[in-house]
């Protein structure tokens, strides 16, 4: 799957980032981790297509039933929307 | 940080900030921000044809999508209970004012229109004194505007939205 990888001084976790590249709070939170220095993968869902979408909605629903974005992966732990105080506690921040 | 915004972005900004402080909303006032949304909402235009919601996955079918199209169906729920839209482009006067958490609200649009697109609701069934109306009555599913004419109008007149938008209410 085409995730693009960002890399940072910080990769104390492993995080993954489900987005939409017009999403504003998709945008707050990649903003977020660039001023952070988190390093992360992420995909924007809005730019795939066909199987490749399907693909990763299926992954998006396991995380967070009802598919909405960002749904962001912390180590275990599942982030819905852009929860800034939830995200920089997971990262320590 | 300021970013640089092509001028049909900013053209596009003034118009509905216009028309939404006509209509007694406001804009997102962090003008970077609500830029980068607006500059979103041509990039769905220019993709699907229509300016599908920026923070919500369009089918890229009108139809399924027809209750996120900007402003969407769940825009005013939202502003009453959040202070904010979905996607804060829109916010209330609370919101502005700091007297509301500003961070992203839970989704309200129903889970199974992720999957499949909206579904119509049945539509409304005629009973007893309603019938007696000279008129139907038309109802803007964005924002509840109301009129009795023979169509619904070509644009909401508080709103905006388009005429497939309206549902008829009586
Ligand atoms: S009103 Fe807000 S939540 Fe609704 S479509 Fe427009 S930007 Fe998105």
């Amino acid at each position: 799957m085409p995730f693009k990888k960002i890399s940072g001084k910080n990769n104390k976790h492993q995080v993954i980032l489900f987005a939409l590249s017009t999403c504003g709070w998709c945008r707050m939170t990649k903003e977020l981790f660039n001023s952070n220095g988190i390093e992360y993968e992420f995909i924007d869902v809005d730019l795939t297509s066909g199987p490749e979408r399907e693909e990763i909605i299926k992954r998006v629903r396991q995380l967070n039933p009802r598919g909405s974005f960002p749904t962001i992966q912390i180590d275990d732990q599942v982030v819905v929307g852009y929860d800034e105080e939830r995200i920089r506690e997971l990262l320590e921040i | 940080m300021t970013e640089e915004f092509p001028p049909e972005v900013v053209k596009l900004y003034e118009q509905l900030k216009k028309e939404a402080e006509e209509a007694g909303y406001n804009l997102n006032p962090d003008r970077n921000f609500t830029l980068g949304l607006v500059a979103a909402l041509l990039t769905n235009e220019k993709r699907y044809g229509y300016r599908a919601c920026p923070c919500r996955l369009a089918l890229g079918d009108k139809e399924k999508d027809i209750d996120i199209i900007c402003p969407c169906y769940y825009r005013d729920a939202d502003l009453e209970e959040f202070g904010a839209c979905y996607c804060a482009l829109y916010v209330s006067d609370d919101w502005i004012a700091g007297r509301i958490r500003k961070g992203s609200i839970p989704e309200r649009r129903p889970a199974q229109f992720f999957i499949s697109g909206y579904a119509e609701p049945a539509p409304v069934t005629n009973t007893g004194e309603m019938t007696k109306l000279s008129l139907p009555v038309w109802r803007c599913k964005v924002c509840g505007y109301l009129c009795a004419r023979p169509e619904p109008p070509g644009k909401c007149p508080i709103c905006k939205a388009g005429k497939e938008r309206f549902e008829r209410f009586i």
